[in-house]
């Protein structure tokens, strides 16, 4: 049984010069073009890009430095926004109980909140790929095994698993320094997010492996690791980048989440959740400024990458360009 | 003279069974597929051999059986006089590698689509350690490029900035790097029209020429057989029925079955030829007949067809299993 | 001709406007079909056969559409209307059969219900009335045992058995057109030969003329009256099967028939057509074929030719332009 023979659809590229670089192949493709025709993406873009450029810039761009507490000023502690009375201009979103700048405290803490996000996934892409394409490319019992592995850990709530190995850090190393609790914060939520890439690649390495371009680099005769690394996970990783997209939200809340539990990030490095359970206590005293601009900061960058997300999983699909 | 290529009762049988829980809940017998049954056939220097057949009848897993991309069940292929199961096991491996090479049907798929045309013609190259340096491996793709009536420029663009021939060519030039002596080709242009079929068979036979290539070629056209094979296998649900020259399974076709599939060929000269009407469909490889795996379709099968086996037998020239051309019935 | 021809298409342009412009996929195709007539349209890929199937039935994929032309189905336009009339007639006057038998028919439902279905949709009758004919059809169609095999699901069928229920599902309405799609190309040789007798057989007795669009010359041999030749989206050649085959009058024809790896002749090297079909952004001015053609002079590179007399046949060729008008 023979498909009909078929050539490519109509062609919709003017071919570029044929040693035309990775960048002018990028912006002349699918994906970039979808990218300027979706207002959605271009304003979630900027809005990620404002928050990442604001918390890597924290040093530069904030007026003042909360972690300084020579620079604090207790009689300006709990001011509200600035446009509101009793504000004062120099700080423009207000002031924490100890006279911490509010806007200062959010570029530096959604840079905390962004380093563990960013980490954390990398680490999780890095153990589910290579565990997914072992287990796609070697089958059988280790196939089994991973695949039962990741049953076991989906069977778990992901913030369980995360505080059971922040506690256990805690218990095992009760005196360490502050960059281990970020060690282990950051695995705590890598390990949790690892399972989702693998059983995606390892379903994309079952199909690639099919295919005849990967039996004929066997027929050359090279070695299945050499075929794992260069033949078939060039052409697994596209569902991976929109998966990684937006697991950088979710990791960023699972963060916030276990610092408002008070268990993530050690409190002198607070991140958005830091702040926000700090804030919660001056709720009730009417002075909202404190816990609400932190939680308004993290729903704005995990709805940015969440659409980013969303459009890269379109812009991706094949089926619909 | 030996045979390049000898195969002697070759045979691959594939486990289906369903997984071991449920075999155990539903109690399901365990179930295997003999893909291919006991193949015998060699292979000259410098010819070729064209296995045909319709779906399932075992010429792909045959191909793959070759080419070492699976163990055989049973039986034994030899290259050059050493048994290639052993080889490919042994740190040999790579020196027979070189020597024989395989092109595929999808010309789509047997390309990959992230590698500019370069790293794929020159992969075998790279691992083999035929180019010293990078500007040697372009040479040498170049000049490969050009063997199969391609430009050295293509060598910068991807697969998919080519038509389904020019891909089917970038296959060839890649199977061909090696310098091998004997070429698998499984059916190299099924997937292609009929126009650009002609050039790609056209360049094949070119090559076998310049080079001395011996090439297996399955296919199941029989027509595109007719004009690039020696010698003809004729395979149905795993077995040869039938293996003879090309001049005579086609002025003659003894076995049933290869007489059923030439009539079934679309008479596109409309000479009018009389066809005898087509029955059944290939049965289930999970439950072959038993006897003869032809006799349910066979005009001429009668009680011995249907629980005695054939096996492959000179006669007049050629081989061929069946009962009735033996007994002279048919 | 003296009888009404069944199906008219009329100067048809079908375009793909992309992000980089507009591309023309079908340009001026004209060609009729009478009742019970088997016409062949045979290309090879990129030539446009599947586009001017998909264009009649209308089914043509988004962002594709017809730009141009008017499509007639007895006198009647089709091509301009509204998608609830046009389902009406898909189905009750046109049929289809696709190539995959395996996706041509839903696996979550009895072969027997789809074609209850399509019979009840578009005929009055009973329900017992429209099983009795979906039974009947399915005995019409080869299929072994019907009233039992009615109530199972296609992947309880081979491939062979499933096309016979995609053709008896297409006949269910009683259409009076049948476009198939390359119905047989994915099917095993030897069935191949089963479906193209059944084809031919029950498009006879059910009155239904058929438009079958394919690539193997073989199956036009065997199953059509006339055939029209396509090549980058325009009809170059067409008229009577035997003719076209054996005098063929495009050099385009010559060359594909020449191609063919024939049973009868042997040949040590097959008739080649060096190059490719252009691609659809990069059609050559003149006649679409010129670059490619061994025969091409200095108008068939500035002038398109119109598909014009050719011997017993029409073909789009300036060599079979009226003696007037002599070859530069």
């Amino acid at each position: 049984m023979t498909p009909a023979p078929t050539n490519p659809p109509p062609a919709l590229t003017v071919p570029l010069p044929p040693d035309a670089g990775v960048l002018a192949r990028f912006f002349d493709g699918n994906v970039w073009h979808s990218f300027k025709q979706s207002p959605m993406a271009i304003v979630a873009a900027v809005i990620a890009l404002v928050c990442v450029v604001s918390a890597l810039g924290a040093n530069w761009l904030a007026p003042h430095n909360p972690m300084d507490l020579a620079t604090l000023e207790l009689s300006d502690a709990r001011l509200p926004p600035a446009w509101m009375d009793e504000g004062k201009s120099k700080y423009l979103l207000g002031t924490d109980d100890q006279g911490r700048d509010i806007l200062s405290a959010l570029m530096y803490g959604s840079r905390i909140s962004l380093f563990v996000g960013l980490a954390s996934v990398a680490v999780s892409v890095v153990v589910g790929v290579g565990l997914g394409l072992l287990a796609g490319f070697a089958g059988g019992r280790i196939d089994g095994f991973i695949m039962r592995v990741c049953d076991v850990m989906l069977s778990f709530p992901s913030i369980l698993i995360a505080l059971l190995i922040d506690g256990v850090g805690r218990a095992m190393f009760p005196n360490a320094h502050e960059s281990l609790a970020f060690f282990v914060l950051i695995l705590a939520i890598s390990l949790t997010g690892w399972v989702q890439y693998a059983r995606t690649v390892r379903g994309s390495t079952l199909v690639e492996r099919q295919k005849e371009y990967v039996q004929a680099a066997r027929v050359i005769g090279v070695s299945p690791f050499r075929i794992m690394r260069r033949h078939v996970l060039p052409n697994v990783l596209g569902p991976v980048l929109v998966l990684a997209t937006i697991q950088i939200a979710a990791a960023i809340i699972t963060e916030a989440t276990l610092s408002f539990l008070g268990v993530g990030v050690p409190p002198t490095s607070p991140s958005l959740g830091t702040l926000i359970r700090v804030g919660q206590d001056f709720l009730f005293s009417g002075e909202w400024w404190i816990t609400i601009f932190p939680g308004v900061v993290l729903v704005m960058i995990s709805l940015s990458v969440n659409l980013l997300g969303d459009w890269l999983r379109d812009a991706l699909n094949p089926r619909l360009n | 003279m030996t045979a390049l290529v000898e195969v002697t009762d070759l045979a691959k049988t594939f486990d289906v069974s369903a997984p071991w829980l449920n075999r155990v809940i539903e109690r399901q017998p365990r179930r295997f597929v003999h893909a291919v049954d006991g193949v015998s056939f060699a292979i000259q220097r410098g010819q070729t051999l064209a296995l045909v057949g319709e779906s399932g009848c075992g010429k792909s897993t045959v191909a793959r059986l070759l080419v070492g991309l699976y163990g055989p069940t049973r039986g034994d292929v030899v290259f050059d006089g050493r048994n290639t199961a052993q080889t490919l096991a042994s740190p040999d491996a790579r020196a027979l590698r070189k020597r024989m090479q395989m092109i595929f049907q999808d010309p789509y798929a047997s390309l990959n689509p992230r590698w500019k045309v370069r790293d794929i013609v020159g992969e075998p190259l790279r691992e083999h350690g035929l180019a010293m340096t990078e500007a040697e491996l372009e040479a040498k793709v170049a000049e490969l490029l050009r063997s199969v009536g391609m430009g050295a420029a293509d060598m910068e663009k991807f697969p998919h900035q080519f038509s389904g021939g020019q891909r089917q060519r970038i296959s060839i030039a890649r199977a061909l790097a090696t310098e091998p002596e004997f070429l698998i080709c499984d059916e190299p242009t099924s997937a292609l029209d009929v126009s650009v079929q002609a050039q790609v068979l056209n360049i094949m036979k070119d090559l076998q020429r310049q080079r001395g290539l011996t090439y297996l070629f399955i296919s199941h056209n029989l027509a595109v057989v007719r004009h690039v094979a020696d010698q003809v296998g004729v395979m149905y649900l795993g077995r040869l029925v039938e293996l003879a020259d090309r001049k005579a399974l086609f002025a003659t076709p003894r076995h049933p079955y290869t007489r059923m599939l030439l009539d079934a060929i679309p008479d596109i000269a409309m000479t009018g030829r009389q066809r005898t009407p087509v029955q059944g469909e290939v049965p289930n490889p999970l439950q072959p007949p038993t006897g003869c795996a032809f006799h349910p379709r066979c005009p001429h099968a009668n009680a011995r067809c249907s629980s005695e086996r054939p096996e492959m037998t000179l006669f007049q020239g050629i081989r061929i299993a069946c009962h009735g051309v033996t007994e002279g019935r048919i | 001709m003296a009888i009404k021809p069944l199906l008219e298409v009329r100067h048809l342009r079908v375009e793909f406007p992309t992000r980089r412009g507009t591309l023309l996929a079908l340009d001026d195709v004209s060609f009729d079909i009478a009742p019970g007539e088997i016409l062949g349209v045979v290309g090879e890929s990129g030539a446009g056969k599947s586009l001017t199937g998909a264009a009649i039935i209308g089914l043509l994929e988004p962002p594709g559409r017809v730009a141009g032309g008017e499509i007639l189905l007895d006198g009647q336009r089709i091509d301009n209307l509204p998608a609830e009339a046009m389902r009406k007639i898909r189905g009750r006057r046109i049929g289809a059969i696709f190539q995959d038998p395996l996706t041509s028919l839903n696996p979550l439902y009895t072969v027997g219900r789809q074609i209850i279905e399509t019979i009840q949709v578009h005929l009055k009758v009973s329900a017992a009335e429209a099983r009795q004919r979906a039974i009947a059809l399915l005995q019409e169609t080869g299929i072994p045992a019907a009233e039992q095999r009615i109530d199972q699901y296609p992947h309880q069928f081979s491939g062979g058995m499933r096309q016979r229920v995609v053709i008896a599902l297409a006949l269910a309405a009683q259409p009076e057109l049948i476009v198939a799609d390359e119905p047989t190309t994915a099917l095993d040789v030897s069935i191949q030969a089963q479906i193209i007798a059944l084809l031919k057989k029950l498009t006879k007795e059910h009155g239904a003329a058929v438009m079958l669009v394919t690539h193997d010359m073989g199956v036009i041999a065997e199953a059509c009256d006339r055939v029209a030749v396509m090549y980058a989206g325009r009809i170059v050649e067409i008229g009577p099967v035997a003719e076209v085959i054996h005098h063929p009058a495009h050099p385009y024809t010559a060359g594909l028939m020449g191609s063919i790896p024939s049973m009868d002749i042997e040949r040590e090297r097959l008739m080649q057509i060096d190059g490719a079909m252009p691609r659809l952004n990069a059609i050559p001015s003149g006649c679409a074929f010129n670059p490619r053609c061994p025969q091409a002079f200095e108008r068939c590179r500035s002038e398109r030719p119109d598909l014009m007399p050719a011997g017993a046949t029409r073909a789009a060729c300036w060599l079979h332009a009226e003696p007037l008008q002599v070859p530069a």
